[in-house]
């Protein structure tokens, strides 16, 4: 069942918790690097800046583009909270990021072209083990439905572990995270000016960042599916996934597109195709 | 104080200088100094950036790259000239290569005298630059620009 008020809240919510989450993270970032790191709440800070600043229009279709891109990312993550179609969250959430990649290609610059370009390849690195993923879901739960997922008393990870390991693999993807911030970065990286966000300044920015939190609070939900029947697990399982994404962050430089191409596909094949196979088979053997 | 002077994005751009001021300029990036507790960044990007800081002198080489860059950063900007070149033109000042200080082209708002500028020194010339912002932001009649591709 549809359920209306988790998805009101999460579009309430959300960009707090997503927020919140960056600050934490820019936090453990500057503790592991050494520094003493800015506030707390300095991603609030800097989008509050963002929304002060002159806007600089490089192309009017820009604005449409980018307000798309953030109605598409809230529209696919209240989907997911209100319990709706597994697919039909994975193709707003698709379509959310193409948005993003035809703005950057709107302005006439090179810079943000080749940040166009590698979101993109980012896109097609991601995007089969997003859909392996919901595939397994319905191969153990029968279902698409995330309401459904979540109210399945069958340990999902214990039918999925391959699936799982491939969706970490691309959540680095997914969080802009080294070694695969290849299309644009989080803190002070730079990537080639500052790739698929560069042409964008102000409040336009800013929209973009209020897209990224709610699309990371959206992300670390999927993570919950996995461990959806045992709450306190799922939550658990959450913050260490983030923190071992923070330490990837730190520990590994930039790899190159081919690499994050090749791996991704590879571990997408290797882990969820296989983990599909068997779970296959067994289904065959024994039903679930 | 509003989130403006909380989350200043740097610029730093190496007009003439030695490279000595530059040094000293990603020394504050460094866990030492560490401006991130300002929120400061270090980004790449005029479009982003809140604070252009320049280091040495105007060269014809240069001069229309500092314009541009300054031209392309949003409104409230400030500019901090760090090092005695990038304030006067220093011991270049003569040559017959260098135009002057940073502010025979631009407008500069904080002067960070030295040679090379101590990183103490330089963040207390960008902390006192921020204060400068909060001031352009109040007299700033907002807020879109298009920007046209001959703007210089």
């Amino acid at each position: 069942m549809i359920l209306l008020e988790n998805a009101l809240l999460f579009i309430i919510l959300a960009p707090f918790i997503g927020g919140l989450v960056a600050g934490i993270d820019r936090k453990l970032t500057a503790r592991m690097q050494g520094r003493v790191g800015p506030p707390l709440l300095q991603p609030f800070y800097d989008v509050g800046k963002l929304l002060q600043k002159e806007q600089i229009v490089v192309t009017p279709s820009q604005h449409f583009y980018i307000l798309s891109y953030l109605v598409f990312i809230v529209v696919s993550g209240a989907l997911f909270f209100a319990g709706g179609d597994l697919l039909l969250v994975i193709f707003a959430f698709t379509l959310a990021h193409i948005f993003l990649v035809l703005g950057a290609y709107s302005s006439y610059s090179p810079y943000s072209f080749i940040g166009a370009e590698r979101e993109l390849i980012q896109i097609i690195a991601y995007e089969p083990m997003i859909i392996l993923s919901a595939v397994g879901m319905y191969l153990v739960t029968k279902s698409f439905f995330v309401w459904e997922i979540m109210g399945s008393s069958l340990p999902l990870i214990l039918y999925l572990p391959g699936v799982f390991l491939g969706f970490l693999m691309v959540l680095t993807i997914k969080l802009r995270k080294s070694p695969f911030d290849l299309s644009t970065s989080h803190h002070a990286h730079q990537e080639i000016v500052k790739g698929v966000t560069t042409e964008f300044s102000g409040p336009m920015l800013a929209r973009v960042e209020i897209a990224h939190w709610y699309e990371n609070v959206f992300l670390l939900g999927f993570i919950y599916l996995f461990f959806a029947w045992s709450p306190p697990v799922a939550i658990l399982a959450i913050i260490i996934v983030y923190l071992l994404e923070i330490l990837v962050d730190n520990t590994f430089s930039r790899a190159t597109w081919k690499f994050t191409l090749k791996s991704s596909w590879i571990i997408a094949g290797m882990m969820g195709l296989v983990n599909l196979g068997v779970l296959y088979y067994l289904s065959a053997v024994v039903p679930v | 104080m509003s989130t403006l002077s909380k989350s200043p994005w740097i610029l730093h751009y190496d007009a003439s200088s030695c490279n000595g001021c530059d040094i000293e300029v990603l020394a504050c990036l460094s866990p030492l100094y560490d401006v991130e507790r300002f929120g400061i960044i270090n980004t790449g990007n005029p479009k982003h950036a809140d604070v252009l800081v320049i280091t040495g002198g105007v060269n014809e080489q240069n001069r229309e790259v500092i314009k541009n860059l300054y031209h392309q950063m949003p409104d409230p900007k400030v500019v901090v000239a760090v090092g005695i070149c990038a304030s006067s033109g220093g011991v270049f000042r003569e040559c017959y290569n260098i135009v002057g200080g940073i502010d025979c082209l631009i407008p500069v708002d904080v002067y960070v005298p030295g040679c090379a500028a101590r990183p103490e020194s330089i963040i207390d010339g960008i902390v006192k630059a921020l204060s400068i912002l909060e001031e352009k932001k109040e007299k700033m009649a907002l807020p879109v620009r298009v920007a046209s591709g001959g703007e210089q």
